[in-house]
This record gives C-alpha cells, structure tokens and sequence, in this order.
C-alpha cells in the first residue's frame, strides 16, 4: 500500500498535463500517416489557452444547467483519474471507488453533457445528445462484462487489487478471457471517446457528428474545459486498458526509482496505444450511425465469450 | 412501541374523520395531510424503534375477525422495514397532497372521498406489515387494493381513467385469487398464525412447496408489476392524483417484494436453486422491458410507471440471486444480495416518489402530461426543476446518489455469483449483470430525454410558457425526499448494517455485521470490493471548488455574453426547431425495433396537377407492446366469448334462475360430501 496522498496530486497533475498532448499526438501521427505535415502534437496546449482566454457566449435560452455542466463533466473525469492506477497501485484513495463506480462516473458526467446538449434548444444539440445517450446505452453492457471478467481473474473488482492480482501471477494476463475482454473494452473505448469508426473527432458534419454536435453551443472557458475533459476520458479509458490487462511497470512501492519507472512505462503504454487508434482511424472510415449498434453488439459477444471462457478455465 | 402503534391509528383515523366533514379549503386539506403525516411518521419510528431495539412488536384482539384467529398483528424487523419504507414515501407525500389537491376544490374530483381513502390506503398499507396471521393479511391486503382502486378512480368521469381502474381491478383480484390458493396450501395443520405456518411448512412435500412459491410470486407479482403482469401500472399510475401515484409506485408495489419475502425466504425458509433463477429471470426481463418501453412513452407519468416495472426487475435480480445463493448455502453472499434487493427497495420508494411528485408539479402548472408540450420549466419552476434532477439523477443510479449505491450492491452480488457450485446456474449472472448494465445505460438516456424534454430548452407552448412555480407545501414535499435520496445515497455505511438486521435469523441468514467494515467506505465479504460514496461526493465538490480557483489563478477569462443560439445562419430560433421527446428516443427504437415492432404509416397528399407538389404528408407510428398483443388480446377475446356464450342463460325467466340456483347448491353438497 503506498500511502502517502501526494502521490494523487501527483497523479492528477500529471493526468492533466498529459492528456492533451495524447490528443495532439495521435492527431499528428493520423497527419504524418495521411501524408499531411499536421499540427505538432502540443497544437491542443495553444487550443487550451487560447479558449481559457476568450470570453464565452452563451445562448439565451440556456439555463444554469448550462453553465455548470463543464464543471460537472471535468470534474468527474478528474475524480475518476484519482482513482484509476495511472503510476503506482494501489493507490491511497483507491478504496473509495472501484472499477464500477469508475464507470458510472464517466456517466455522471455523460449524462450532464447531453442535459446540456439538449439545454439550448437547437436541433443539434438535441441530436447530439440523443446519439450519445444511445451509444452510451449500448456499450454499457460490455463494460460491465469486461469488468467481470477482470473481476474473476483477479477476486475483486477493485483497480488496485486487479492490477496487484495480475502482477503477482502474470499467467492471468495472458488468459483468453482476457484476451477477448481487451478487445472488448478497446471496441468500447472508441465509442466512448467518440474515435472512428463510431464518431469522427475532426468533422462537423451534421450527418455524422455526435460528440461535437452536443458541445456546439459551447464556448471560451467553457469549451476549454470540455475538450480538456475529453482528453482526460481518452487517457482514462488506455490506461484502463494499458494497466489492468498489462500491468508490467506500475508501481508498487513509494521508492522514487519504481514511480519513476512506472511513469515512464505509462507513457510509453499510452504512446503506443495512442498510435493504435491514429493507425485504426486511416484505415477505417466512419460506418453509418445505424451501424454503430452492431459493432458495439459484437463487442458485447466477445466480452461475452470473455466472460464464459473465464467461468469455464476457472 | 404501543404508544407510538395507538398514534399511528389514532392520527390516520383523524385524517380520516376531518376528510369526512369535508376536507375543502386550505385548513380541511391541511388536516387531511397532516393526519396522514403524522401517521406515516409514527408509522416509520415504530419501524426505526423495532429494528434498532430488536423486541418486534405485538398486539393480538380476538375479538376482531374471531373465526380467522382474531386480528393478530406483530411487528418483526422485516415488516419494520417496510413500515418505514411506507413511512419514507406517505410523510412527503401527504405534505404534498395539502397543495396538490387544491385543483380538485372545483369539484373535478370529491376532496371528500379522497381524503378518506388516501388516510384508509395508508392505514391498510402499514398494517399489512403488521399482519401476523392469514385471515388479517389478506384482510388488509384486499383493503389496501380497494382503497387505492377508489384512489385511482378519484378523477372518475374521465373514460381513460375508468379503464385503468378496470385493469387495475382485474390484476388485484387476480392476484389475490392466486394469494388465496397460496395461502390455502400453506395451511395445512390448526394454526393459521405466521409462527404456525413456518413450522408446517418444514413439513410440506416439496413439489407443493414449489407450487405455494409459484402462486405466491405470481400473486405478488401482479401487485409489484413483473412482466407480463405489470400491465396495469402504466395505465393506473398516470391516471391516480400525483401524489397518490407516487405512493402506488414508490411504496404499495414494494409490499409485493415484502410478500414474497415473508412466503418465500420466512415461512418456506428458501428452496431450490430454480426458485431463486425463475425470480432472477423475471427481474431482468422485467427490467430490461421496463426501461425499454419508458423510453417510447412521451407521457411523463407513464414514463414514469415503465420506470417502476424497471426498478421492480433490479429489486428482484437481487431478491433472485440472494435465493440462489440461499439454496447453495452460501449464506452470506445471500444476505449481499438480500440488502441489495432491500436497499433499492427504499431507494426506489424515494426517487420514484420524489420523480412522480416532480411530474405532479408539472401536470399541476401545465395541464399536461405529454412531454412534447413543455420545455424551458427549469426558468419558471426553478425548484421543481432541481428536485426533479436529483430524482433523474438518482434513478439513473448516477453517484453520489443513492440509485447508484444500491444498483452497485446488486452488481456486486451477481458479480460473486461464479461461487455458485452448479454452472447452469452460475453461468446465469453474467447474463443477469449485461442486462442489469443495459438497463442502467438506457435508464439514464430515457432520464435524460425526460429531463431534457421536459424542462431545458424552449417551451413548446403557451400552457408551459406560462406555468408558475409549485405552492411551497409541493416544496417542501419533494425537498424532503431529495434529501433522502441524497443521503441514503452517501451513508450506505450506516443503511447496509441495518439491514443485515433485519434479514438475520430469516431463512437461516446469518448477521451480516461482521461481514462489513463500519467506516466510511462499504467493504464487501471477502475484501470482493470497497466503495465510499460519501469519500466521492466530498471529492466531487472539493474538486468542482479546485477547478473555480484553478480558472482564477490561470487568469482565465470570466466575462460571458448572452446571444442566440447559432441556428445556420438562420435568425430567429423558434421551439418547433427543437428535438422532440420522439426524435431523442428515434435512434434506439430503430436499434430495438426488433422487439417494439413499430406500426408506421406515411400518408402522402398529392396535387391533382403533378406529383412533384405535396400537399400534405401524415405520419403516424405506433408501438403496441408485444404482451398486450400476444398475452392480453386473446385473453380479453376468450373472455368476451366465454361471456357471450354465458349470456345464453340469461334468459329473463325467473324460474330457471331458480333452478341454477338449486342446482348449484347441490352440485355444491355433493362436493363438500365427497372431499
């Protein structure tokens, strides 16, 4: 147990620094692979800045819901960063929250999104919001079945716990429950993040948007703050999947030397997650809204099968 | 105990008699409330007295009923605990119904009758916790259904509402008809006291003690709304005064899971593994179909009641696999699973409550029901708007709240469920937590359009354009159960131990207290989990304080302007631009069009001249849900030719009714000779 609480603020600081630049990169890796020079991957810190700067327009039909659901939204992805093993596990406040109240976190702060979505009666931010809460719907489901088989692998469903678990008898790692949970969890970690194929982050185009037809009315600090918030999902969500299914690396002592070693490896896991999707995303084109629910069904069964072969092995 | 026992029925027959010299006027509505109130209140400190104490409570008058055994009541810790469930939903809503009945001062309904029955449904409800012996217990809980059938029937020269009263009536009876059989089997020596009945049922075979279960979760099945035989909430609930529904769904279909909690896991003692995998069954179907449905209804009380059907389904996942644990003997994940049923129990009775007086509010400033003519109440029902948020929240088991905390109990169980010996029935659970997890995902999109629709945006028209705030006794009673909502949300330490008591020595549960640690934070047997929900609600607020001093200190820009929304470079933003409560829910109807199986039907007006000028289109679509068309249909058909074919003896002369009737009474002796 690494007890001592400055180890959160660290990993929070570090969350917040890091999570735009994971952004710029696999933006500027999908540039180089298109054959574009791309903006550099700290193009998203200037964005910050600039948009903290400006002052925000608000419609005049929204409500304080407005206005208080960024707060909500970063707010919560934060809390969820405290308690994810980003570095070290198991973490100080790891107790207070498992990998469910993980989950429903994130859908705290999905659900005032699209409140907020729906806030100043356009057409697009109802449809935003709308699309959302499907794809939100249906892709909980694997989640929670991913969760399960992490769950029975490692006898708990706290992070701290899996990745300890796994890190004393790494032969689980390799199980093919967990194999075809990982898959699962990475088909959802798209969807959720609004990534290609399910949403595309760099178009705003009404047919396809999801993500950024919600947020359309927001602005200045307001904006900053959702889109910093987005990116803290996208680094929640790898090292979700870089620390629970290989933990290798995270620390388990409060020695500087295996902090050091667990930040590095962290970064390098969410580099090379980073890549993966920048890859995925010029390769595949966006499918059909409709087609959505069936890539996210497919990544149901496989968490299915996860979960099945895990009972069946046990 | 007796003290508080004789207030409770001395406050409700209070109610009682000021609603009958007439209850009109703000001091006759006042004292109407105010005798269902305290009743409710002393109703909850007796329970809160008997589970803490542990010495349940007993009052036996044979002169009462003297054939049945006398009116035998007694309080033990589980009907404790559904005495103060009653207390938690009546207290705020009696409070409510002082402001809310005012609309009824133009005589659309009797505030006569209203009254009475709203005090007597109270009344029979708590004392349905009481009830010791059978003759009482199906005395009050035929009281209780007729006392609420008047209550739905308040507003009764609407035709909508007679019809729902008709539904409500049939499912009633129905269900009591399969309690009676139930409790017939059960009664197999002298005694027909609780006590009796749990000692001979030890003695019973075993199939017929299957048989008792089956009647039994089919009775109070038709009471709690499992599917098929929830059909009559979403017809009842929306057609009762509000604060009425929201007793029906957040207390009186509890009492169903209180049935069959006292038949299934007290007097049987538990039983095979199938009974706890039927249970399960039917709370996922329950579930999932509940939730599905809500999110097709635009009208926001049946919204509403679709909800219920859902919450009922993720009470009785828990109440499922705490019996298929039981039967396994492995006792303590079956307490896990037992308090996590109990714990969304009273959850439920809170947020649904809170969710029905909110939707009250609306139809009392509106005049309407239908989702699609409100929007923008947040800016003219400020208050409304956030009790009802928290409620939205808390249904959408969002933490902090207490919808969270219960659903994450009853993941947790099923999550343990790999310990189960027989895989058929292991392999249940995963299948139970992926449905548990769909309809927690879709509760919160159907929240969200609720929510959304009803009161963000622009108003849809004139009668939401001008709707006022709700009168402070409506405040006051949704403030009540806000609170509620958020603290048993943020103390599930001090709940989870609570009820450990009262599930112990039931069904041979062992006490839970040992099993969680008392802190903070909820640890699970075993070390399976912790979570703390206070630690994240302090968390959640610490940190929303960070990120304001964050703004200032990184010099961030404060200044905001108010402007139009963009509309494409369109100027003028009117409410038909706006997305509807159907266009929100468009996309998962097209992913489960599988089971709504929509009706559609475009048509289309051409111009006499050309088909390229349209003059008019008309769509409509429409969902049937599939068990009124293939359960109740037919059997309404069956029962209108078995009607049909009756009417053949009812000829008008009196002399062969005279000879039924002979003929009936001897069919009847030989019978009775012969058994």
């Amino acid at each position: 147990m690494i007890d001592s609480y400055w180890l959160e603020v660290v990993q929070g600081l570090l969350a917040l620094l890091v999570a735009p630049g994971l952004v710029g990169l696999v933006r500027w890796v999908k540039a180089r692979l298109q054959n574009r020079r791309g903006a550099p991957p700290w193009q998203p810190y200037f964005e910050l800045r600039k948009l903290f700067q400006k002052e925000a327009v608000i419609s005049k039909n929204a409500s304080w819901l407005f206005r208080f659901a960024p707060y909500i939204v970063f707010g919560s992805a934060l809390m969820v960063v405290l308690l994810v093993p980003l570095i070290a596990a198991p973490l100080p406040l790891g107790g207070i929250g498992d990998l469910l109240v993980v989950v429903y976190l994130l859908l705290l702060g999905t659900f005032f999104l699209a409140l907020a979505g729906l806030d100043p009666g356009t057409a697009f931010g109802g449809m935003g919001a709308s699309r959302e809460m499907t794809v939100a719907a249906i892709a909980e489901p694997t989640i929670a079945l991913a969760i399960f088989t992490l769950a029975l692998s490692a006898g708990s469903t706290n992070l701290g716990r899996i990745v300890t678990q796994t890190l004393v008898d790494p032969s689980i790692a390799g199980s093919p429950g967990r194999v075809l949970a990982f898959v699962a969890l990475f088909i959802v970690t798209l969807a959720e993040t609004g990534r290609l194929p399910v949403d595309n982050p760099a178009t705003h185009l009404e047919l396809t948007m999801i993500h950024e037809a919600m947020i359309l009315e927001y602005s200045g600090r307001y904006l900053a703050l959702i889109e910093w918030a987005a990116s803290l999902k996208l680094l929640i969500f790898l090292s979700l999947l870089a620390n629970l299914f290989a933990p290798w690396g995270v620390a388990t002592e409060p020695t500087l030397l295996a902090l050091g070693v667990g930040i590095v490896t962290w970064l390098f896991k969410l580099a090379l997650l980073g890549v993966i999707i920048a890859v995925l995303e010029t390769r595949v084109a966006k499918l059909r809204l409709f087609r959505v629910p069936e890539l996210l069904g497919l990544s149901f069964v496989l968490a299915l099968l996860a979960v099945t072969s895990s009972f069946l092995l046990k | 105990m007796q003290l508080l026992f004789i207030v409770m029925i001395v406050s409700y027959l209070a109610g009682m008699g000021a609603a009958l010299t007439g209850g009109r006027g703000p001091i006759g509505r006042g004292l109407v409330a105010a005798g269902a109130a305290i009743g409710a209140g002393a109703g909850l400190v007796l329970g809160a007295v008997v589970i803490l104490s542990g010495t349940p409570f007993a009052l036996r008058i044979p002169e009462i009923l003297p054939m049945g055994g006398g009116f035998d009541l007694r309080l033990d810790a589980l009907g404790a605990f559904f005495l103060i469930v009653i207390g938690v939903g009546a207290v705020p809503a009696s409070i409510y119904g002082a402001g809310y009945t005012e609309t009824y001062e133009d005589g659309r309904a009797s505030l006569r009758l209203l009254g009475v029955m709203f005090n007597l449904f109270l009344l029979l409800m708590s004392l349905v916790t009481l009830a010791n012996n059978v003759l009482t217990f199906l005395m009050m809980w035929e009281g209780m259904s007729l006392a609420s059938y008047f209550l739905v029937m308040a507003e009764a020269h609407d035709e909508n509402t007679q019809q729902a009263g008709n539904w409500y009536a049939a499912m009633a009876h129905l269900g009591l008809a399969l309690l009676l059989v139930a409790f017939l089997l059960l009664m197999t020596g002298t005694g027909e006291t609780f006590a009796d009945l749990r000692a001979q049922a030890q003695t019973l075979d075993p199939a017929v003690r299957g048989v008792i279960f089956m009647l039994a979760l089919l009775g109070f099945g038709s009471k709690t709304g499992i599917v098929p035989l929830h059909v009559w909430l979403p017809r009842a609930h929306p057609a009762a005064p509000s604060h009425v529904s929201a007793l029906m769904s957040g207390v009186m279909i509890k009492l169903g899971i209180y049935g069959l909690l006292r038949v299934g896991l007290d007097l049987l003692g538990g039983g095979p593994m199938w009974w706890g995998a039927l249970v399960l069954a039917i709370g996922a179907l329950s579930a999932v179909l509940g939730v599905l449905y809500a999110l097709m209804e635009h009208d926001l009380k049946r919204l509403l009641a679709y909800h219920s059907v859902e919450n009922i389904g993720i009470i009785l996942l828990g109440v499922g696999a705490g019996f298929m644990f039981q039967s396994a003997g492995l006792t303590r994940l079956s307490a896990l699973a037992f308090i996590g049923g109990l714990y969304h129990t009273i959850n439920h009775a809170s947020f649904k409550g809170l969710l029905f007086l909110g939707a009250g509010s609306v139809l009392h400033a509106t005049g309407t029901r239908n989702m699609e003519e409100m929007g923008g109440l947040i800016k003219r029902m400020p208050w409304t708007a956030l009790f009802f948020l928290i409620g939205a929240a808390a249904i959408s088991a969002l933490p902090p709240l207490n919808g969270f905390v219960s659903e994450w109990i009853v993941f947790q169980s099923l999550l343990s469920g790999v310990n189960l010996p027989s895989p058929e029935a292991a392999i249940m659970m995963p299948v139970a937590v992926g449905m548990l997890a769909l309809t927690s995902g879709l509760a919160a999109a159907c929240f969200v359009k609720a929510f959304g629709i009803s009161f963000l945006a622009l108003p849809r028209s004139p009668e939401a354009e001008h709707a006022h705030e709700a009168p402070r006794s409506m405040q006051v009673g949704m403030a009540l159960l806000a609170v509620v909502c958020i603290g048993l949300g943020l103390a599930p330490f001090v709940v989870v131990p609570l009820l450990g008591k009262v599930l112990t020595g039931l069904g041979g549960l062992p006490p839970t207290e040992a099993a969680f640690t008392l802190n903070l934070s909820l640890q699970l047997p075993a070390n399976f989990a912790t979570m703390s929900p206070a630690l994240i609600g302090v968390g959640l607020i610490a940190i929303l304080g960070l990120i304001s001093i964050g703004l200032r200190l990184f010099n961030a820009n404060r200044r905001q302007r108010v402007s139009d929304s963009w509309g494409c470079g369109r100027i003028g933003q009117s409410p038909r631009m706006e997305y509807t409560a159907t266009a929100f829910a468009e996309p998962l109807r097209r992913v489960f069009s599988e089971i709504y199986r929509p009706s559609k039907e475009v048509t289309i007006d051409f111009h006499p001249e050309s088909k390229y000028f349209v003059q008019s289109i008309e769509y409509r679509s429409e969902i049937t849900p599939w068990f009124d068309r293939v359960i109740y249909d037919p059997l309404l058909a069956l029962i209108r030719f078995l009607a049909r074919s009756v009417r053949r003896l009812q000829s008008g002369s009196l002399h062969l009714y005279l000879m039924l009737v002979a003929l009936t009474l001897f069919v009847l002796l030989v019978v009775a000779r012969w058994f």
